[in-house]
């Protein structure tokens, strides 16, 4: 056992620092236009190409398909590093995270000359297409269908909660070609260009006010064949595997975004007061500042130990599924104790840009988005304790 | 960086496994806990025989020269097989006397502890000071000139009744002051004070001007407690990982076989999400458990802050492991028959043991506000 970073794993981190200290942008001012604006839009284009022309884009991905070949370790090194020297937000996080690494595994050569360059550079957004109306925990329940067509597909139906499909270019798209069949091994994946004629988007307000997800209306859409990827009827395989990938990623980049919160929040217990004397005086916030810098340092040491094993076996588990309910719901839980800590004032949009009031409220959806916490929990129950399905 | 256990360490970790089950097994701790001290002569030479007591101790001191996290691995098997007997009391006594750089009394008495041929604990606690090694007060310490003299009374004094030496922190001139005494000593009375978990006993310990040995003072033997105190957690942690790995294996095993309704209880979701509840607190405590024994082996920056967030956290971890193991087996959980209330019982003990999660929790608070 050694916690410590291998001369490999501190030349990596020290090698990433020097580059992002020169490269980071300023912080784009919201003022000047909203989070969906084309001018946003375009900063985080810009960013993702910076870090492709400087060799960061796809760390974790193969050096033959443009990547660094990084290791576990050293991509949770890279999530973690952006976000401390204040990068951008990654656009691309569909595309580099879901879609990219299942065409490495599933699609034909083609399909990766044409599109793994392109989710690099950033010249490419992708959404992941998957939940319905009437298939969410369910999603293998979706009912979008594809007809063949000659060499197409014609794509009829809808979806919906779809992050980043208010701009982006592709869509990783489930669709059921085989409704005779047991409901998992009905469904194909598609490569979709989202400026195909007959898709209509319709962006959903979120409860924290982002417009985040969308409404995904296809008519008549045809796909041409050449854009399936894998066979037919194997998308839920394919599916699964793009899940999986999508909750290792998600857990190392959380953990800097938690500690900024955490450390923001120690500055106001510092200097701000209540009843006349300071927020840290109190016993009772101290209780609750002592809580959350322990569990996020638990959540700290789990990733490590997840990585560490994702490092020698190579394929991510279902322990995912751990780090998944770990975050999801220390996120709400830090939310929660940060406003009562913080008291009255912190519900203002004035009080540090309303990030308190934005993470109280965003955090609900981490514990629905990626698969509920009660889903996971199932996972957990059946594939690592071994209790029967219960579903 | 590598987060798992050495191939020594996982043979280690077999090797204990296999001797709690064998020696020990759970209608033995039942036995061993029904008698008035806990402490099974045979057992304890057994466990001394492998070179588990003081193995992390220096060889010149009779230990195995390992680190802490071996000693956690030790100690989370013990836990998993809630063995009674004296290990954590000497465990922590022996850490003490050799921090106290009294070279003497170390290669004295280090080695004898480490075979098994004497048992030691600490006089520690007292209500009003807790854990707070600046606020001992109730013990005084004289110096005659002649050896030191020492009257007063400590409380929740683990295994006193079977120890051969105890070390008592005591208020003298010098400020804090650590003292050896032979319990066998003139003035020394021990009486037994039954609590929550008889699988290890507690004891009050009054002293009357009874002799004994300065092993440190000041500024030194505040150290030395503290630090003793860290590796006691670390130890402690990790028995209430060992603790909550068996309530939870026991549980899903239970969740296997139990029907109600016509089928297993395991397959309604009630009764999963308690099982990955347990599991994923069982996990997180070993995360915070392994990571705080390396941390303070290696003497990291933040060994401190490292021990008190696994404390707290596997503290209150185990409430809530205990909780929903109780609940999924229903009634026979909550009988005397089912083992479940021995590991129940030995986690409320340890959770109070070296500072319960209130205590950490404010000193993780005071360390994060302090650093500007
Ligand atoms: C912020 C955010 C971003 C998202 N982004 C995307 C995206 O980019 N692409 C995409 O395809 N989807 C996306 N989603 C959709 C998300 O994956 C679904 O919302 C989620 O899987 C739950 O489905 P649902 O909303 O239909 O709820 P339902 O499945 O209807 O669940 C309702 C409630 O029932 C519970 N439940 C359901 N089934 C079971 C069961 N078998 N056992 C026990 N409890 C059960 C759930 O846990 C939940 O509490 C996003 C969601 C959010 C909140």
């Amino acid at each position: 056992m050694d916690l410590n970073l291998t001369p490999d794993e501190q030349s990596f981190r020290d090698e990433l620092r020097a580059w992002l200290k020169v490269n980071v942008p300023e912080e784009y001012d919201v003022q000047r236009g909203g989070e969906d604006s084309t001018e946003y839009w375009q900063y985080l284009r810009d960013w993702q190409k910076k870090l492709f022309d400087g060799g960061w884009a796809g760390v974790s991905w193969p050096k033959e398909f443009g990547g660094r070949g990084a290791t576990p370790i050293q991509q949770s090194i890279f999530l973690q590093e952006t976000i401390a020297a204040g990068a951008p937000e990654h656009l691309g996080v569909i595309g580099e995270g879901l879609v990219g690494p299942t065409i490495i595994v599933a699609g034909t050569e083609e399909q990766k000359a044409k599109y793994l360059p392109r989710i690099l550079s950033g010249e490419d957004v992708w959404c992941q297409g998957f939940s319905e109306p009437n298939a969410g925990s369910d999603v293998a329940a979706l009912g979008t269908k594809a007809v063949r067509d000659g060499d197409d597909w014609v794509v009829n139906g809808q979806k919906i909660w779809t992050s980043f499909a208010q701009g982006a270019d592709l869509c990783l798209l489930l669709v059921r070609t085989d409704f005779e069949v047991p409901k998992h091994k009905g469904i194909t994946a598609l490569l979709v260009d989202m400026k195909s004629p007959g898709i209509t988007r319709k962006p959903l307000r979120q409860m924290s006010g982002d417009s985040g997800f969308n409404e995904l209306f296809f008519s008549d859409v045809r796909v041409p064949v050449a854009d399936q990827l894998g066979p037919t009827n194997q998308g839920w395989k394919i599916c699964i595997t793009a899940l999986m990938n999508e909750r290792t990623n998600l857990g190392s980049s959380m953990f800097t975004f938690f500690d900024q919160a955490i450390d923001g929040l120690l500055e106001h217990a510092r200097t701000r007061k209540r009843n006349g004397k300071l927020l840290s005086e109190c016993p009772l916030k101290r209780q609750k500042i002592g809580q959350a810098v322990a569990d996020l340092e638990v959540y700290r040491l789990n990733i490590a130990r997840a990585l560490s094993r994702l490092q020698r076996d190579s394929t991510p588990g279902p322990e995912g599924s751990m780090l998944k309910i770990y975050w999801s719901e220390m996120y709400q839980r830090l939310a929660q104790a940060s406003m009562e800590i913080l008291g009255d004032v912190s519900q203002l949009k004035e009080f540090d840009g309303g990030d308190w009031v934005y993470r109280y409220l965003r955090s609900k959806g981490s514990t629905i988005e990626g698969g509920t916490s009660e889903i996971q929990r199932c996972i957990l129950a059946e594939r690592v304790l071994g209790l029967p399905k219960s579903y | 960086m590598d987060y798992d256990l050495s191939k020594p360490q996982k043979m280690l970790q077999q090797s204990v496994r296999e001797f709690c089950q064998r020696q020990c097994p759970l209608e033995k701790v039942r036995e061993i806990m029904e008698t008035e001290t806990a402490h099974d002569p045979e057992l304890w030479q057994g466990i001394a025989d492998q070179g588990w007591i003081g193995l992390h101790l220096s060889e010149d001191h009779g230990g195995l020269g390992l680190g802490l996290v071996d000693l956690a691995v030790v100690a989370e098997e013990l836990g998993r097989g809630c063995l009674p007997g004296p290990f954590l009391s000497t465990t922590w006594a022996a850490t003490l006397l050799s921090k106290c750089g009294n070279e003497n009394l170390a290669s004295k008495y280090l080695p004898e502890l480490c075979e098994g041929s004497k048992i030691a604990t600490v006089a520690c606690f007292e209500e009003e000071a807790g854990w707070a090694a600046e606020e001992y007060t109730t013990v005084k310490v004289t110096d005659s000139g002649e050896g030191v003299q020492l009257s007063g009374s400590k409380q929740l004094v683990g295994d006193a009744g079977v120890a051969d030496l105890m070390i008592i922190a005591a208020r003298g001139e010098m400020g804090l002051t650590l003292v050896l005494v032979e319990t066998s000593a003139d003035g020394v009375s021990i009486v037994a004070t039954p609590g929550i978990d008889a699988t290890r006993k507690l004891y009050e310990v009054k002293l009357d001007n009874v002799t004994g040995v300065v092993l440190a003072t000041g500024a030194q033997a505040r150290q030395a407690l503290i630090e003793s105190q860290q590796v006691g957690n670390v130890a402690v942690c990790a028995e209430l990982v060992g603790s909550m790995q068996w309530m939870l294996e026991t549980t899903v095993e239970y969740a296997k076989t139990r029907k109600q309704f016509d089928q297993i209880i395991g397959a309604f979701q009630a009764v999963q999400h308690k099982c990955a509840d347990m599991l994923l607190d069982t996990e997180s405590s070993r995360s915070a458990a392994l990571y705080a024994a390396w941390a303070l082996t290696e003497g990291t920056d933040d060994a401190d802050r490292a021990v008190s967030i696994a404390k707290l956290f596997c503290a209150d971890a185990a409430q809530r492991v205990g909780g929903n193991s109780i609940q999924a087996h229903g009634g026979i959980g909550f009988t005397w028959e089912h083992d479940l209330h021995l590991f129940y019982k030995r986690n409320k003990s340890n959770e109070f043991l070296f500072g319960d999660a209130t205590f950490h929790r404010e000193h993780v608070a005071q360390i994060a506000i302090g650093a500007a």
